[in-house]
């Protein structure tokens, strides 16, 4: 073994058999071993020490909570260890590319974080008097000024709070404009391609309309015939809820053909614009003939998403739809930005969706990714969103098989085809993939394409990162052609193994209980 | 006692003017584990082609299609309190609804047992 002048060696001896070696504290090298909350803490400790106040008099009229609470007690460094400590086993945007795509989030630039966190920008309050934060409300009407400019829509409401909440926007607008019509009770049926979001139909369902469904043609996109066969008789017919790029990465190319035939109908076209990003700054929605559409500000314009939050789902309207808009909007007067609350200001108005006026975090966000990218720079944010996705798609294409034939727009799909006969499903590629130190690409969606792996690279990740995901996946699919039977048990390398997703599902514990009820209150 | 077939993997098991209803053993197969399942009430007025039920397994949900049209009589409980038995006996205890048959003609339009196994081969 060769060493340093300090006498330290220079390469570490291997260990055989990665991970069999046991520690006395169950941690593995500076992974740590962490149990539940409710396991580590106790009773007698807290973070915070107060002393108990003198002369309190009970003001909950005799319901007193009687029992302890059971809540652990943690200091203030065991308290955040513990969430480090979880942290460390998780996958993140920020430790490499994510397959998952802009769908769970893509990368956040600082810039952004660094704005939203400015004073006038992260510490207004929602009830301050309105001429106290006129720029915030700037900030507000200026995104809403790009997204109009855009998407070419005369409209855009801003307080949509995630993508499906925007879905329930533009589906609420449309149900207003046909009752306007005096249509409301007779136009009920919305069709929702094969391929649709599970949202879509949900949300048309929540609305009170009626679900039809439209097949996919063998290129993966909407079948005009089938479509047309459903407009036979359209006088039921409410709208479309289309998404384009579509959830196959294919772009709807009919998709004018697709807005007249609803149109002609009676009908109004509600697009998913959750694939926004693959086509913002080349393609404006209001030119394809949309009425209203929502968009994701974490997929298109950077802001931070998943774990549950927080989204923006700001959804433009056409001239059509723009009179039900939903309060509050942003109006100038003399005296400078205002916003339009109530049903007397606004009589066509469909009525509010959220207590205040949405997201203000991720508006600040999404406008310094605007501003700082300029319109140049988000024309390329799609151009490479899609170049990146078509690079992986050309490099797998000789092990997997491509789920359809020719160019994708920002994400690759692969079916399980390429596994025929060899015992290995797409569930074992993706946890192969979590040995590889890649958090897995999605599967099994969409339903229209067997045992499907949708790969969305999104645009910042450079080719060097692209071949790296690449010589893994192509590693996996030549193991799986090979039959390859540690593909069956990987993974072999994570924290936790494969875990019972059936026993999970039949028979969740959604509550931890102590093996003995030793806990007494945290004091 | 009859048993037909729909090329959504459905199967039917027509005595007199009742058929019992449940997913194919080659659906179960391609489901996987099956963790959740959603009954029609009894009463409720079914239409063939159109869906009656869902099943869920680790992998997806799907709609499960009536096969026929016609008004649910039995609903088979045991499989929503355990959903491991559409896996263990798809084609028999693990039976999803009976339905009333509407038109016994609506039949003929389905698959025997033959011509499903053939339609699976070339799934």
């Amino acid at each position: 073994m060769t060493m340093n002048s300090t006498g330290r060696p220079t390469s570490i001896s291997p260990v055989d058999g990665a991970g069999t070696l046991t520690t006395v504290t169950g941690s593995k090298g500076l992974l740590q071993a962490e149990g539940l909350i409710f396991e580590i803490g106790s009773t007698d400790k807290t973070g915070v020490d107060l002393a108990m106040p003198k002369g309190i008099k009970s003001r909950l009229g005799g319901v007193t909570r009687g029992a302890p609470t059971g809540l652990p007690g943690l200091t203030e460094p065991e308290a955040v260890r513990h969430y480090v400590r979880l942290s460390q086993r998780n996958y993140a945007i920020d430790l490499g590319l994510f397959p998952l795509g802009s769908c769970t989030m893509k990368h956040n630039p600082r810039l952004n974080e660094k704005v939203a966190r400015l004073p006038g920008f992260a510490d207004v309050h929602p009830m301050q008097p309105q001429s106290t934060v006129q720029g915030a409300l700037e900030v507000i009407e200026e995104l809403a000024d790009w997204l109009r400019k855009l998407t070419n829509m005369p409209a855009v409401a801003m307080s949509p709070k995630a993508g499906a909440h925007g879905e329930l926007a533009g589906m609420l607008a449309i149900r207003a404009a046909l009752i306007a019509r005096g249509e409301g009770e007779t136009r009920k049926r919305v069709l929702v391609p094969v391929s649709a979001h599970g949202t879509n139909p949900a949300t048309a369902v929540q609305c009170g309309f009626i679900i039809d469904e439209i097949n996919a043609a063998p290129d993966g996109r909407v079948d005009l015939e089938d479509l047309k066969s459903k407009l036979v008789d359209s006088s039921d017919v409410a709208g479309i809820m289309l998404t384009n790029p579509n959830t196959c990465g294919l772009f709807e190319r009919d998709i004018r053909t697709i807005a007249d035939l609803i149109h002609a109908a009676g009908g109004y076209f509600y697009c998913d614009g959750a694939n926004f990003n693959a086509i913002v700054g080349r393609v404006r929605p209001g030119d394809l003939g949309i009425d209203a559409m929502h968009i994701n500000l974490h997929k298109t314009f950077s802001t931070p998403h998943g774990g549950g939050g927080p989204g923006s789902g700001p959804t433009v309207l056409s001239e059509a739809l723009a009179p039900y808009a939903p309060v509050p909007f942003i109006v100038k007067t003399a005296e400078g930005l205002r916003f339009v609350e109530h049903h007397s200001e606004a009589p066509d108005s469909f009525g509010r969706m959220c207590a205040f006026h949405g997201q203000m975090g991720m508006f600040t966000r999404a406008l310094a990714y605007i501003l700082s990218h300029g319109a140049d720079g988000l024309r390329q944010v799609a151009e490479d969103a899609v170049l990146n996705a078509n690079y992986i798609l050309a490099r797998l294409k000789p092990l997997m098989s491509p789920a359809f034939e020719g160019y994708c727009m920002h994400e690759a799909l692969f079916s399980d085809g390429f596994l025929k006969d060899t015992g290995v499903e797409t569930i074992d590629i993706a946890k192969g993939l979590i040995d590889e130190g890649y958090h897995p690409m999605t599967m099994y969606f969409p339903l229209v394409v067997h045992g499907a792996m949708l790969i969305e690279p999104t645009e910042t990740e450079s080719k060097a990162e692209l071949d790296r995901f690449c010589d893994a996946l192509a590693s996996i699919a030549r193991r799986a052609v090979q039959k390859d039977p540690s593909l069956k048990t990987a993974p072999h390398l994570a924290p936790a193994r494969r875990l019972d997703e059936t026993r999970a599902a039949r028979s969740p514990r959604l509550k931890w209980t102590p093996e003995a009820p030793t806990l007494k209150a945290a004091e | 006692m009859t048993t037909y077939y729909t090329s959504e993997h459905e199967w039917i098991s027509v005595d007199g003017d009742v058929g019992t209803v449940g997913i194919t053993k080659f659906a179960a197969e391609k489901l996987g584990d099956v963790v959740f399942v959603e009954l029609p009430d009894v009463g409720k007025s079914v239409k063939k082609e159109a869906d009656m039920a869902v099943v869920e397994s680790v992998k997806a949900a799907s709609d499960v299609y009536a096969p026929v049209t016609g008004e649910v009589t039995a609903a088979n409980a045991a499989i929503v309190d355990e959903p491991a038995k559409v896996n263990e006996d798809p084609e028999g205890g693990g039976w999803f609804v009976k339905i009333k048959l509407a038109d016994m003609g609506q039949l003929t339009g389905l698959m025997d047992k033959a011509a499903y196994e053939a339609f699976c081969a070339s799934q």
